[in-house]
């Protein structure tokens, strides 16, 4: 975003000062929970409230178990319209990184609503900086990263970018879990098309943003969001725009204590501004990381040989504690033999 | 939170820290690291650029020197506990910061050894480029300013920064929300403020009936309050400090 001047300062401040100019403000969300129709589903209390709908906990009677269903807030076509695609999107992606819709319906007035797996589990920003004592070491957060790697690139692979890649989208199961959630304003490419919305011509992906999403529209949150991503550039967006938000949270999973080097140059490089100076794909980026969980050298970072002897050192610990065990036994015997 | 449910999606950047509102301050003087850590990261995203612009066009520091400078004070801070000796009732947090930080320079300045570029710190993503044209932008007049009331220029740099990462927070929920609108109608009428914009020109403009526009307009900016006041009150070292600025901000009456 652009310098605020001393004016733009004051005229900012006077808006947050004087917030109710008008009357007629937008719908506050439903505060009982919306009538589903039918008697599958039936709705409990809302677990949160996202920026299109709230989500509450539901009780699957057909199937005895727990959902959770999220129900449009307003009746807008165009929030219908993003709602609805999530669900599908979501739907056609079957891993386990990524939470299955079970169901999807639109209500008489127009509100569309789907129910999904309930997730248990904190968000990664807080797992990654919580106030309860569950920061986790730093190999630990790695492998979650890895995993986030393998649903997005899963994703790629079905022609879906996500585009909103963040720690708040990320859950972290109990049981070490880790599922990637909104996909509410992911672009639909070629591999994604279906029978119910067809997709663009084939060999078309890289130029096939979403209905609705025209150039110049900006969707993203700062701070993840790719440069050609902040200018609107929807045609340029491709997977080298997720690489790009892996390598913010990357970074974010660093912040605070010391970072190991060669993993700040994997960050750096999937933020190159320039995508083609990112990794190519998902795979590469995770590749780097399990190479660096690893113990081996990672492609973006040239080490020095004090660096490469610790690295060998801390690879190879047991052996050489064990050889060095050895060495000693074998010296102390020598020794007590000699006299 | 370990073990409730949660959902993600459609929240700002820090929407779940700290849950409990706790200021990051009195968070940084947690024994626990874990309490520690985000709270630092907070405090760095609230305060590194006035820091940087103060050391900048206060201590009339080069880019490269006040990058390294802003690093190291707030890596050190963490490191060193300084905000450990802050006494609320003393002066406002921000005022206690910035005489941290002008120790820090001048100690800095009169040691040879400082430490070399990214030599033993700790990795802060910050933006100095952006910050850097904003200095830019300021002019030579940000220096006379900053020579003869360094407090106020830190207190100025400081609400520019408070704000501007409100209006960016504002607008990434809207376009997650898919409510561009919203922040287009706030961006031309409050962020730009056209000269002699009315609601009608506007609506005309973005082709939306008039009563939309002052909905829209109405929504962003309670959004931009609740924002603006979340912010405050993670950045704030006591409640009186909190009512303090809000109240210098936003008025009265900021509840």
């Amino acid at each position: 975003m652009s310098w605020l001047s001393d004016g733009a300062v004051e005229r900012v401040r006077r808006a947050a000062t004087e917030p109710e100019p008008v009357a007629g403000l937008p719908p506050e969300p439903p505060a009982a929970p919306p009538n589903l129709g039918g008697d599958r589903y039936r709705l409990r209390e809302p677990l949160g409230r996202g920026g299109m709908g709230t989500v509450y906990r539901a009780w699957d009677r057909e199937l005895e178990r727990e959902v959770a269903v999220k129900v449009l807030d307003a009746v807008d076509p165009e929030a219908a319209r993003r709602m609805l695609q999530e669900a599908r999107v979501v739907a056609r992606l079957e891993h386990p990184g990524i939470v299955p819709v079970h169901d999807a319906a639109t209500l008489p007035d127009g509100r569309v609503w789907y129910a999904m797996r309930l997730v248990r589990g904190s968000r990664l920003d807080q797992v990654v900086a919580p106030v309860a004592a569950e920061r986790r070491a730093l190999p630990e957060l790695l492998r979650i990263f890895e995993r986030i790697c393998d649903a997005v690139a899963f994703a790629h692979s079905h022609g879906v970018i996500h585009r909103d890649l963040k720690p708040e989208n990320v859950m972290v199961g109990p049981f070490g879990e880790v599922l990637v959630m909104d996909w509410g304003v992911a672009k639909v490419g070629a591999a994604a098309g279906t029978e119910a919305r067809p997709g663009p011509r084939p060999g078309a992906a890289a130029a096939s943003a979403r209905p609705g999403t025209a150039h110049g529209t900006v969707l993203g949150t700062p701070g993840f969001m790719a440069p050609e991503q902040e200018r609107g550039e929807v045609e340029r967006v491709d997977e080298r725009t997720d690489v790009y938000a892996l390598g913010a949270i990357l970074r974010e999973l660093l912040v605070g204590g010391a970072a190991p080097r060669p993993l700040v140059a994997v960050s750096r490089k999937a933020m190159s501004s320039a995508p083609e100076d990112r990794y190519p794909s998902v795979g590469q980026l995770a590749a780097e990381v399990s190479r660096y969980l690893d113990g081996l050298p990672v492609v973006a970072y040239r080490e020095g040989p004090i660096e490469r002897l610790r690295r060998f050192g801390r690879r190879y610990r047991v052996a050489i504690l064990l050889i060095l065990a050895y060495v000693l036994m074998r010296a102390a015997f020598m020794l007590w033999a000699g006299f | 939170m370990a073990g409730e449910p949660g959902i993600a999606g459609g929240q700002g950047r820090g929407g779940g820290f700290p849950p409990t509102r706790l200021s990051v301050v009195r968070a940084l003087g947690s024994r626990e690291e874990a309490v520690r850590h985000p709270a630092f990261a907070a405090l760095v995203e609230g305060y590194w650029r006035p820091a940087y612009k103060y050391l900048r066009v206060r201590w009339r520091l080069s880019a490269e020197e006040a990058e390294d400078l802003t690093q190291e004070f707030f890596t050190r801070a963490l490191e060193k506990r300084y905000f450990d000796r802050y006494e609320p009732e003393r002066a406002r947090f921000r005022t206690y910061l910035r005489t941290c930080l002008d120790r820090f320079a001048a100690n800095q300045r009169r040691s040879a050894g400082r430490l070399k570029r990214g030599g033993g710190t700790s990795l802060l993503p910050l933006d100095f480029a952006s910050a850097e044209g904003e200095v830019a932008r300021a002019g030579g007049g940000a220096a006379e300013r900053a020579g003869s009331d360094p407090e106020s220029y830190f207190h100025q740099e400081w609400r520019r920064a408070l704000f501007h990462d409100a209006v960016a927070e504002l607008r990434a929920a809207c376009a997650a929300a898919g409510r561009e609108v919203r922040f287009a109608v706030f961006e031309r009428y409050d962020l730009e403020g056209g000269e002699g914009l009315t609601y009608a020109a506007l609506g005309e403009e973005l082709g939306l009936p008039a009563t939309q526009v002052t909905n829209h307009l109405a929504w962003a900016r309670r959004e931009l309050r609740r924002i603006v006041l979340e912010r405050l009150e993670r950045l704030c070292g006591s409640e009186e400090e909190l009512a303090a600025e809000a109240r210098d901000l936003l008025g009265a009456d900021p509840r």
